[in-house]
This record gives C-alpha cells, sequence and structure tokens, in this order.
C-alpha cells in the first residue's frame, strides 16, 4: 500500500463539543472540514494534548463525520494522563488532530453483523452509516449504562441484540454466548468487530465455524501513527510483522488472531 | 526563505539546510511526504539497517514518560538487501541526502554493511554503535575507546561515502570515545544516541516494555544531549551532528551555539509530522532577524566570559 497516496491532514481544530456520556467516557467533536471530508470507517485521528508534560498524540477512531458541518466525532474512554487531560477541554478550545489515518474497513455489499465492546463501538458508528446495506448490530457491556450506544446505531442498522455482564439491559451474558444462536437465524456476508482483543478472538472462532467473513480492529499503543517509529507492530499469522497505525488498524481476522 | 543562508556542507555532504532527521524516527522519509519538502531536509538518517533481516523486540515497544517517550523497538527492519533493492530505488526520487544508519554484531559486519552501501544514492553511512535495545545492536562498540575506533576504520576500509559515527549517551566519557573515533578516521559525529532508561506498572508490578529497558528521548534529554555536543564539539575538529529532544527552531539555536554544524530531529517528528520544516523556516527568520549570512556563523559561538 502506498503510503504516500493517502491524504492526511495536522490541523488546529476547534473543539465544538467535549462533554461526559459516562463517568468515564467522553465525546468529543471538532471542526475538522478537511478530515471529515476525507475520512473513511475504521480509520482513526492522532490528536495532541497540548498540557503538562503530555508528549505524544492519542489515536482515536472516528466515530462520526458531519460533511455539511465540516466536523468529526471521537469517543474516549478516560484512562491515564492524556485522556484526562484531553477531558478537562472545552468547546472552543483547540486541539490538534492528525488524519485521517490507517486503512478503514472495507465495505461488503452483503447484509452484514457488526460486534462491538466497550470504547470498540465507536468507529463501528460510522461504519453502520457507511455500509451499503443496513447492518445488524450486536452490543455488549458491563451494564445497561455502557450499552448507552445503541441511539448511535439506531438510524442506521436493523436488528439490534444487546447483552448485559449483570443481565441490567438485554441479554445476560457476553456477546459470544449469543452470537452462536443469532447466527444460525441470519445470513450474513461479513462480520464486523471492534472490542477487547479476547472478545474478538472468540468471535472469529464462531464465525469461522460459520465460514463467515471476519473483518477486526486493533488498537495498540502507537507514536507517530504514520508507520515510522514501529511502536505498534504486531504479528500476522504468516510470520511477518505488520503496523497497525499503517497495514491497520483493520484487519482480515485470519491475518491477525 | 534565501536558502543561501541555511545551505551548508558537512563531511562532504551539500545540504540544503542543517536539519536532518534522526534514525528511527522518520522512516525513510518518505511516510512523511505529505507533511515535509524532503528536498529541504539536510539529510534522512533512515531506519537502522542490518545484514539480515530484523522482527525487532515483542511485547509493548513504547511508553510514555514525562516530557518524551522509551522506546524498545530493537532494530526491526527489512534488511540491506531489501533497503537496496526495493527502498533506495523508490526514494531516490526525493533529491534528499540518504544517510543509512548501520548496525552491526561484529567488527566485520559493519566493514560488509558499509561495502554494499557504497552505492549511487547513498550520502554517507551512520555507524549505530549505541543502540541500547539489542545485545548485539553494537553498544559494545559504542561504550568502548578501541572497539569504536575499530568500527570506524573497518566501515572507511570499505567505503568511499562519509562516515558518520553516533556517540552513545550511555558512557562515563563520551570525550574519549569522540576522540578515539576522530582518530580512527571518522568523518563527523553524531550524538546523542537515546539515554537507557526505564519504567514499571504499578498495578501489574511489571515493567512497562517488554525488553524491560528502552531508549530515553524527546524533550526531557535536551539539556545532557545539549551538554555532550557542547563538550565533544570543542574536543574535536570533526563536525558534529546534534540531536536529542530538539522540538523547536530555539531548540535547535541552542545546538548550533554549543558546536553542532547541524542538528538531526527525532521524536519531535511523532508529535508533529511538520517539525522539520517549522524548525527550517524559524532558523532561517532567526538568521534574517540577527543579520547573519549564514548558519555557520552560529556554530560554536556560545559565548562564556
Amino acid at each position: 500500500m502506498a503510503l504516500h497516496e493517502k491524504a492526511a491532514f495536522a490541523i488546529d481544530t476547534e473543539i465544538v463539543e467535549n462533554k461526559m456520556i459516562l463517568p468515564d467516557v467522553y465525546g468529543i467533536t471538532v471542526k475538522a472540514a478537511d478530515i471529515s471530508k476525507n475520512a473513511r470507517a475504521g480509520q482513526f485521528i492522532h490528536v495532541r494534548i497540548d498540557a503538562g508534560m503530555i508528549f505524544l498524540r492519542r489515536p482515536l477512531g472516528v466515530a462520526d463525520v458531519d460533511e455539511k458541518q465540516g466536523t468529526l466525532t471521537m469517543f474516549y474512554r478516560l484512562i491515564g494522563n492524556g485522556t484526562h487531560a484531553l477531558s478537562k477541554l472545552k468547546a472552543g478550545d483547540n486541539v490538534n488532530c492528525l488524519g485521517p489515518l490507517g486503512n478503514g474497513f472495507s465495505l461488503a455489499e452483503k447484509k452484514t453483523l457488526i460486534i462491538g465492546g466497550g470504547m470498540g463501538l465507536a468507529p463501528l458508528i460510522l461504519l453502520s452509516r457507511r455500509l451499503p446495506m443496513k447492518a445488524d448490530l450486536l452490543i455488549g457491556g458491563r451494564n445497561e449504562d455502557e450499552v448507552f450506544w445503541e441511539k448511535y446505531f439506531s438510524p442506521y442498522v436493523d436488528n439490534i441484540f444487546v447483552t448485559t455482564d449483570d443481565g441490567s439491559k438485554g441479554r445476560k451474558g457476553f456477546t459470544t454466548d449469543y452470537l452462536p444462536e443469532i447466527l444460525d437465524k441470519n445470513h450474513y456476508g461479513t462480520i464486523y468487530v471492534c472490542g477487547p482483543d479476547i472478545m474478538m478472538r472468540k468471535i472469529y472462532e464462531i464465525a469461522k465455524r460459520k465460514e463467515i467473513p471476519c473483518q477486526v480492529s486493533l488498537e495498540r499503543r502507537m507514536a507517530c501513527g504514520m508507520g515510522a517509529c514501529l511502536s505498534c507492530a504486531i504479528d500476522t499469522n504468516d510470520g511477518k510483522r505488520k503496523k497497525v497505525c499503517v497495514d491497520g488498524p483493520v484487519f482480515e481476522a485470519q491475518e491477525v488472531l | 526563505m534565501d536558502n543561501s543562508r541555511l545551505e551548508t556542507n558537512l563531511a562532504g555532504i551539500q545540504m540544503a539546510s542543517p536539519v536532518m532527521t534522526a534514525s528511527g524516527t522518520f522512516g525513510y522519509g518518505e511516510e512523511f511526504e505529505g507533511f515535509v519538502d524532503l528536498s529541504l531536509l539536510g539529510g534522512v538518517m533512515v531506519k537502522g539497517t542490518t545484514l539480515l533481516p530484523r522482527r525487532g523486540n515483542d511485547g509493548a515497544r513504547m511508553a510514555e514518560t514525562p516530557a518524551g517517550m522509551l522506546n524498545s523497538i530493537g532494530l526491526e527492519n527489512p534488511g540491506v538487501e531489501y533497503f537496496l533493492s526495493d527502498i533506495l530505488p523508490r526514494i531516490k526520487k526525493y533529491r534528499m541526502n540518504v544517510i543509512v544508519n548501520i548496525s552491526g554484531s561484529s567488527v566485520s559486519e559493519y566493514g560488509e554493511l558499509a561495502k554494499r552501501l557504497d552505492v549511487d544514492g547513498v550520502a554517507a553511512i551512520e555507524l549505530n554503535v549505541s543502540c541500547p535495545n539489542v545485545k548485539d545492536g553494537g553498544i559494545i562498540f559504542g561504550t568502548d575507546e578501541k572497539s569504536a575506533a575499530a568500527v570506524v576504520r573497518e566501515a572507511k576500509r570499505n567505503t568511499h561515502k562519509p562516515v558518520v559515527l553516533k556517540l552513545s549517551p550511555n558512557v562515563t566519557d563520551i570525550v574519549a570515545i569522540a576522540k578515539a573515533v576522530e582518530a580512527a578516521g571518522a568523518d563527523a559525529l553524531s550524538l546523542i544516541n537515546t539515554l537507557m532508561g526505564m519504567a514499571i506498572d504499578i498495578k501489574t508490578w511489571r515493567p512497562v516494555l517488554g525488553n524491560v529497558t528502552g531508549g530515553l528521548s524527546g524533550p526531557c534529554v535536551k539539556p545532557v544531549a545539549l551538554r555532550m555536543v557542547w563538550q565533544v564539539a570543542n574536543a574535536v575538529g570533526i563536525p558534529v551532528i546534534g540531536m536529542g529532544g530538539i522540538e523547536t527552531a530555539e531548540d535547535a539555536i541552542e545546538f548550533f551555539l554549543a558546536g553542532a554544524s547541524a542538528v538531526a530531529i527525532g521524536t519531535a517528528n511523532f508529535r508533529d509530522p511538520a517539525a522539520t520544516m517549522k524548525i527550517i523556516r524559524g532558523i532561517d527568520d532567526y538568521l534574517k532577524k540577527r543579520n547573519l549570512s549564514n548558519i555557520k556563523e552560529l556554530v560554536g559561538k556560545m559565548k562564556i566570559e
């Protein structure tokens, strides 16, 4: 893949909104016309937080874009000093966005199933909008609060299946418990997954038994986001190294799981 | 921008500006094409290259630290043959000085690499005798005067290109090594490589990096780098390429004043892919404001009363 054929921008963007969704989950929307015009589902933005001694950018998946307003939206969980500092920024503040980076999902022409867990659901929102045919959605979280994502997807998807660990909403259990039953009743051309590695691995095993192609989106720590620093190298099943930032973050599951 | 102010010649390498990019932070230059006019750079020190392909280290390879980062990539690279057959032909079109950073596990390997890279399209060789992240990455050669000198002599015997030696800061007396490699025939010195460091995750009691230790870089190392550049530049007659935490034109100007004839930008490329362009413009503005006609008028001009 020729890196230089991709258009990426490093822009000081103005924050339109940076709001708490759950106590530890925020959604941020910035004005970035060039990026929003070019972003494909599954790509990410490398966000620079100019505060304190924070040095590196933080990669956040593109959750949605508004081409008319020239804005893009990302979600993040408060994990370390970078995301905490990001959460302190207000509408009107600036944040430098580098992107869109990475390859993105390839869009299947057939009926598909989107599966997300936790923050992995964020990049799947734009995917659900961009797919040519309305997908079904399987969504998992620890409790009712954590499956708030449903409302972002509902205009763009067909059936929504929900699981929670505690049974406070939808089916009690994990997405991986529910999946075999869903696959028995429905036919999908492709499964798209983003979530914790262990969840993606289990889903891939189930999908493999049904011979359904599976695309996964990986998350790794990265410095440059542009293929230069080699921080985010992963092993592929054929013994090669690949870079999550430029060869991914989306991979065919059989290549990396 | 008036290029004549920035043009310089370092060890026979004609440079459009005295701003280069440090090995391992800028890939092969092409990754940054959309953000950087590569022909304005003094040169690109490409990713550390070894005789055979290397997979690099396993586990977490990078950790952010206050005002900087640790890395333990471990010299992942596709090997010199692939570099010559696939990468070099592709990057020739950018009209940049390609300086190939090489690592060997024996003195003769440095010679072999230098010989293979003695080809059109390579501007110079940078000897990496200071990678802190692999056991056979040459650090043994960078921390011992005699070994460092032997590596330089072997490289010089095998190439017509200028040979730059990259000094390790992880030594007691960097000046002694600098003098030894100058005497062995090095055409220039670059410094500093990363400072060896580490980080521990207090939740798991495990090292953050898979390799336990890694190389520290970024603005946090700048004062150490500046001090070493000053010490070395005062002790040798060959040109010095200063690097270590340079983020802005102001940082770069400090290095020139300390005695660096050129600078290399490393970790800053991760924060801002266009960092080098801003630094070049900033240096030019500074020279203009001070009525200086060329960057050489800054080199080593720190005043000590």
